[in-house]
């Protein structure tokens, strides 16, 4: 019992570092530049100035950068569920010559670091002419060797009855794909879905480099060029890094027990 | 009734058709997998390659580049700045990555308990994780201010001494490592719990029934059976605080006093590429960085037979 009772202390310390980053930054982004600069530094704003949130919507132009990247996330998310299934599937089903080979290629993509591909990528995205352009945010992000993998597996445990009774009421091939195998696996093509909106919501060095006009910038870069012109405003900063983080906060808390799943299961796995 | 030759044209008859039937599922199966296969090979592979090709060369990006061997090489081993990142990358691996493996292992023990409130506990973890890191990277720099952070007052209060966690040149370093950890912790434990929920129950009812101490069944069942997990766990946290970027760049910022004691391996690439358009020399250097992580997977590997047990 004892034990008991000093693990929450233990547990309830711990979470409360974890939390207050965030209700600091809350607090700050609704105080008045003079009151963050007090010392000592005041718990709760003393008044609350929600104008620091539509002074970040004036001061840049945050609403483009918003729908930037949800139009990229959402186009990412789509087009690899969509794509790396497709493969999946092949992969998980049907036969056909170099299989295994093809598929060990895929899997070799999966050691090599994003930043290494980078400056490469850089040249063929100026030799298309899509530098600066929704393309270079969004086409090489459609494709994903680890959700090609993570679907693979986890079709390769749906029963090959359903397939074969299928087969035999005449279904076609990408009817079974999309009729029997696609409805069967919601789990895994969640738990890609959220890995996916997590990974290019929050990504940095590509959109960073890949982009120069404000009017591409999605918001991690938008955020980071805000803190150079606005270095020491940190009420309007924080506003900022609220509104940027907010989305995904909430789909965390709604989504949390696909997202943990989809984690556990890759670290059982191996 | 049939004749043997129209069984056995029935029989050819079978063969062919089943001949074409798989004939249409290996095509049905190539276009299935083409989108990905192709984009994989001109955004992935290719680049991946060309990488290596392009750390020979000196390349500003738009004219043509030029060979010049291990020209790029010799460079970077003279320079203090490549050898100071190689240097910082190394220290933030690791120190980073067994604090934070250690403090997400002893909050998975805790939550392991059958603890009330344990979604909730997970979920506060967690919430770091889901995070984008610039923004990560500002808070904690407001939360480090010297004068006016709120670290540095709650230091105050207990009479502890308030440092300049970002700008005291020998400490900055540490202080993003703490950040990092805070990062990743939630993400560690959310693997280590679920390896500790697949430890069966029954070794604890034995070890119970011999008399065993807590303490005897943690050296003796828990640990040795989560280390597949820990391994697992090691492996990918080293890879990516060895690509750590977001953070470093935004906690730099515009400063010149943190360039130095803060620049990684992948902020040297994204300086010399895309500050300085030397693109060879970028290249190198992302392809050291790949050499290294494949070196660190590759020594992982070798010596997991000696402390990790697959039997359980």
């Amino acid at each position: 019992m004892k034990i008991k009772v000093n693990n929450h202390i233990l547990l309830i310390f711990g979470a409360f570092i974890m939390i207050i980053p965030f209700l600091w930054m809350v607090s700050t982004s609704l105080k008045s530049y003079g009151e963050a600069m007090q010392v000592p530094p005041t718990i709760l704003p003393q008044e609350w100035k929600m104008s620091n949130y539509s002074s970040v919507f004036e001061s840049v132009n945050f609403l483009k950068y918003y729908l930037n990247t949800i139009i990229v996330t959402l186009s990412r998310t789509l087009a690899q569920l969509f794509l790396c299934s497709l493969a999946a599937f092949a992969f998980a089903r049907l036969r056909f010559p170099g299989k295994n080979i093809i598929f060990i290629a895929i899997l070799s993509v999966l050691m090599v670091p994003p930043q290494v591909i980078l400056i490469p990528n850089y040249a063929i995205l100026t030799q298309l002419g899509w530098i600066d352009t929704f393309y270079a945010l969004i086409v090489p992000g459609m494709f994903s060797a680890f959700g090609v993998f993570l679907l693979r597996q986890f079709f390769m445990g749906i029963p090959k009855e359903l397939d074969e009774a299928a087969t035999m009421d005449g279904c076609s091939l990408f009817g079974i794909y999309w009729k029997i195998i696609l409805p069967n696996s919601t789990p895994a093509l969640m738990a890609l879905g959220i890995f996916t909106i997590l990974a290019s919501w929050n990504d940095f060095l590509w959109p960073l480099v890949m982009t120069n006009s404000a009017d591409m910038r999605v918001l991690s870069v938008g955020i980071a060029a805000f803190q150079g012109q606005y270095a020491t405003d940190y009420p309007l900063l924080m506003a900022g890094a609220v509104m940027s983080t907010i989305p995904m906060l909430i789909m965390f808390i709604f989504l949390q027990k696909h997202l943990i799943t989809g984690i556990a299961l890759q670290g059982v796995r191996r | 009734m049939e004749t043997p030759l129209a069984q056995r044209r029935q029989k050819t008859g079978l063969i062919s058709k089943r001949k074409k039937r798989a004939h249409q599922e290996a095509i049905w199966a190539y276009l299935f997998i083409a989108p990905t296969v192709i984009g994989l090979c001109i955004f992935y592979m290719f680049p991946a390659v060309a990488s290596f090709a392009l750390s020979f060369t000196k390349w500003n990006g738009i004219s043509a580049a030029e060979y010049i061997g291990l020209g790029n090489i010799i460079a970077l081993i003279q320079d203090s700045s490549f050898i100071r990142s190689i240097v910082n990358t190394t220290v933030f691996t690791i120190v980073s990555v067994p604090l934070s493996v250690i403090i997400a292992m002893c909050i998975s023990l805790m939550l392991n308990q059958r603890i009330k409130g344990m979604v909730v506990y997970r979920t506060l973890y967690f919430l770091p994780v889901v995070t984008m890191p610039v923004a990560v990277g500002m808070v904690w720099k407001w939360l480090y201010n010297t004068e006016y952070g709120l670290v540095n007052y709650v230091l105050g209060l207990f009479g502890l001494p308030q440092p300049s966690w970002l700008f005291n040149p020998n400490i900055a370093l540490l202080s993003v490592i703490l950040v990092y950890v805070w990062m990743t912790v939630g993400n560690n434990v959310i693997l280590l719990l679920a390896g500790l929920q697949g430890i069966s129950k029954t070794y604890y009812e034995a070890a119970q029934i011999d008399g065993a101490t807590k303490v005897n069944q943690f050296f003796h069942i828990t640990l040795p059976l989560i280390t597949p997990t820990l391994f697992f766990v090691f492996i990918t946290g080293m890879i990516s605080s060895l690509q750590v970027f977001d953070l470093i760049f935004i906690m730099i910022g515009d400063s010149n006093v943190l360039l130095e004691p803060l620049r990684t391996i992948v902020y040297g690439v994204y300086e010399s590429g895309f500050k300085y358009s030397q693109m060879g020399i970028a290249s190198a250097q992302a392809f050291l960085l790949f050499l290294t992580i494949l070196f660190v997977t590759i020594i992982q590997f070798a010596f997991q037979k000696k402390w990790v047990h697959y039997d359980g």
